[in-house]
C-alpha cells in the first residue's frame, strides 16, 4: 500500500478529487497549506496598502490518499491530468510524493490492510 | 429650522452609508475566501468614488430642474447648494440623503459579476453608471420636474431608483461578463456569519432608507419604520417556512436572504402603505424571490450573488404591491388602479432604460484598450484578493 500525497493548487482540487474517485481510490483527505517550492511566492502589501511589498509563501492544498500498489500508477497519472495547467504545465502545479505505508485499518470494521482500503 | 428633522435626517444619512459596509460583508460571506477581499472592495470603494462624482457633479444631475428627464449643471461642486432653509430641511442635507443612495445602488450590482469581474475597469464602471444610468432615472422618479413624479407613479425610497435599476443592471453585467470559472457544482459561501452580520447592518441602516424618505421627524417617519420591519420580518420568515418545506433545514443565508427580500420590497411602498400592507408585502417578497432564486439558472447567466432575483424581482412586486396596498383610498384594495398602473409603467421603463444604458456602458469598457470586464484566467483562478489586491483576508500561520 502507498500514501499518495499531492500538493496542488488549490483551485485543482475539484478535478483531481474527481479524477481520484474515478481512477478508483476508497477516498482522501484535503488540507489547505502554505508553502514555497520553485514558484517563488507572491507579493502581499503589509504597510496599509501604501508601498510596502514582501513575497509570502503561496497558498496550496495537499491531497493525501492511501491506495493498494497496484492502483499507484493509474492514480499519480490522474492527478497530473487533473493538476497540470494545459498541455505545457506552469511552475506552481505541485509535486507528488509517494511514500509505503505499514498498516491500514478500518476503524468501523476492523478490517486491515487491502480490505481496509 | 426644524432642528428635530435636520437631527434625525443627519441620522438617516449616517444609517444609509452604513449599509454599503453591511453589502459588503452580506456579499463578502456568500463568495469563495479567494475573492472575499475583492468583494467588499467592489462596495467599499462605492463610497469613495461615488461621493467625489455625487459632489462634483451627480447631485446637479440627478435633482438640478432641467426638465422631466435630467437634471442641469447648476449645482456643480456643490453650488448653492445652501445649509439653510425656511421649512423642511435644509438642501445640503437633502443632497447628503441622496448621496447615500448614490452610493450604494451600484455595489448592489456587483454581486452579479463577483469573482472575475476587473476592479479597474469596475472603477470606470462606477463613474459612467452613476452619471449616465443613476442620475437621469433618480430625476425622473425624484427630482420636482421628474416625468415619473409627474406621472403620479409612487416610489418612496427608491424600489425603482435603486433596486430594480441595480438588478436589471446585474443581469446585463452577468450575461456580458460570463460565468464564473469551475462553478458547475454550485459555490459554498465561505462564510455565512459574515452573510448574516451583513443582512443585520442592511436592516438596520434600511431604517434611515426608508424611515428617512419623509425628509422630516414626523408620523410618516415613524410609519414608514413600522412597516419596514414588519415587511423584513414577514419576508424572512416565509424563506425560513419555505426553505424547511424543500430542504428540511433552515439555512442561515436564507434567513438573511429573505429578510433582504422583504426590505427591497417596502422599499417603495414604506410611506404609503400601513401595518397589514406591509406583511402583504413581506408575503409576496419572500415567496417571489425565494423561487427566483430557486430558479436563477433559466436564463443560463452566472449572476453570481442572485442580484435579479432579490432585488429585482423584490423591487418590481414592491412597486406593484405599493400600488395594490397603499393606503387613503389610492390603492387596489380601496378599488383604484390608477396608481399601480402609474407604478407599472414606472417599472417598465426603468427596466428599459437601465438594461439599454448599463448594456452600452459594459460593451464599451470591454473593447477600450486595458480596460475589457474580465479578469484574466490565472488571475480568477488564483483568487482576484491576491491577484488585484495584493492582499489575502486569511492568513494561515505559514512561513513567510
Amino acid at each position: 500500500m502507498v500514501k499518495i500525497e499531492a500538493v496542488v493548487r488549490p483551485e485543482r482540487v475539484n478535478p483531481v478529487v474527481d479524477a481520484l474517485l474515478e481512477a478508483g481510490c476508497g477516498g482522501y483527505h484535503v488540507l489547505n497549506v502554505t508553502g514555497k517550492g520553485t514558484q517563488q511566492g507572491v507579493e502581499v502589501f503589509t504597510g496599509r496598502g501604501a508601498t510596502t511589498a514582501v513575497r509570502a509563501a503561496l497558498p496550496k492544498s495537499v491531497i493525501t490518499t492511501v491506495v493498494v500498489d497496484s492502483l499507484k500508477d493509474a492514480v499519480v497519472e490522474a492527478i497530473i491530468a487533473a493538476s497540470k495547467s494545459g498541455e505545457e504545465g506552469q511552475i506552481g502545479d505541485g509535486k507528488i510524493f509517494v511514500s509505503p505505508v505499514a498498516e491500514v485499518i478500518r476503524v468501523r470494521t476492523g478490517e486491515r490492510d487491502d480490505a481496509a482500503l | 429650522m426644524d432642528t428635530g428633522s435636520i437631527a434625525w435626517m443627519l441620522v438617516a444619512s449616517a444609517l444609509v452609508l452604513f449599509m454599503t459596509p453591511g453589502l459588503a460583508f452580506f456579499y463578502g460571506g456568500l463568495v469563495r475566501g479567494k475573492n472575499v477581499v475583492s468583494t467588499v472592495m467592489y462596495s467599499f470603494v462605492s463610497m469613495g468614488v461615488v461621493s467625489v462624482i455625487w459632489v462634483l457633479w451627480g447631485y446637479s444631475l440627478a435633482f438640478g430642474e432641467g426638465g422631466a428627464f435630467i437634471g442641469n449643471f447648476d449645482f456643480l461642486g456643490f453650488k448653492d447648494v445652501s445649509t439653510e432653509s425656511e421649512d423642511g430641511i435644509p438642501p445640503m442635507l437633502f443632497a447628503i440623503f441622496q448621496m447615500m443612495f448614490a452610493i450604494i445602488t451600484p455595489a448592489l450590482i456587483t454581486g452579479a459579476f463577483a469573482e472575475r469581474f476587473k476592479f479597474s475597469t469596475y472603477l470606470v464602471f462606477l463613474v459612467l453608471w452613476i452619471t449616465l444610468v443613476y442620475a437621469p432615472v433618480a430625476h425622473w422618479v425624484w427630482a420636482g420636474d421628474g416625468w415619473i413624479l409627474e406621472l403620479g407613479a409612487l416610489d418612496f425610497a427608491g424600489g425603482t431608483v435603486v433596486h430594480i435599476n441595480a438588478g436589471v443592471a446585474a443581469i446585463v453585467a452577468a450575461y456580458l461578463v460570463g460565468k464564473r470559472r469551475g462553478v458547475d457544482r454550485g459555490v459554498e459561501p465561505h462564510n455565512v456569519p459574515f452573510v448574516i452580520l451583513g443582512a443585520g447592518i442592511l436592516w438596520f441602516g434600511w431604517f434611515g432608507f426608508n424611515a428617512g424618505s419623509g425628509l422630516a421627524a414626523d408620523g410618516l417617519a415613524v410609519s414608514a419604520f413600522l412597516v419596514t420591519n414588519t415587511a423584513a420580518a414577514t419576508a424572512m420568515v416565509v424563506w425560513a417556512i419555505l426553505g424547511n418545506i424543500h430542504t428540511g433545514k433552515m439555512s442561515g443565508v436564507g434567513a438573511a436572504t429573505g429578510a433582504v427580500a422583504g426590505l427591497v420590497a417596502i422599499t417603495p411602498a414604506a410611506g404609503f402603505v400601513g401595518p397589514m400592507g406591509a406583511i402583504g408585502v413581506g408575503l409576496g417578497a419572500g415567496v417571489l424571490t425565494f423561487y427566483a432564486v430557486r430558479m436563477r439558472h433559466i436564463f443560463g447567466f452566472d449572476d453570481a450573488l442572485e442580484v435579479f432575483a432579490v432585488h429585482g424581482i423584490g423591487g418590481i412586486w414592491g412597486a406593484i404591491a405599493t400600488g395594490i396596498f397603499a393606503v387613503g383610498g389610492i390603492g387596489l384594495v380601496d378599488g383604484d388602479a390608477e396608481l399601480l398602473v402609474d407604478n407599472v409603467i414606472a417599472v417598465l421603463a426603468t427596466m428599459a432604460y437601465s438594461l439599454v444604458a448599463t448594456f452600452i456602458i459594459l460593451k464599451v469598457l470591454d473593447v477600450v484598450p486595458g480596460l475589457g470586464l474580465r479578469a484574466e484566467e490565472v488571475d480568477e483562478d488564483t483568487g482576484l484578493d491576491i491577484a488585484l489586491h495584493g492582499e489575502r483576508a486569511y492568513v494561515g500561520d505559514g512561513a513567510d
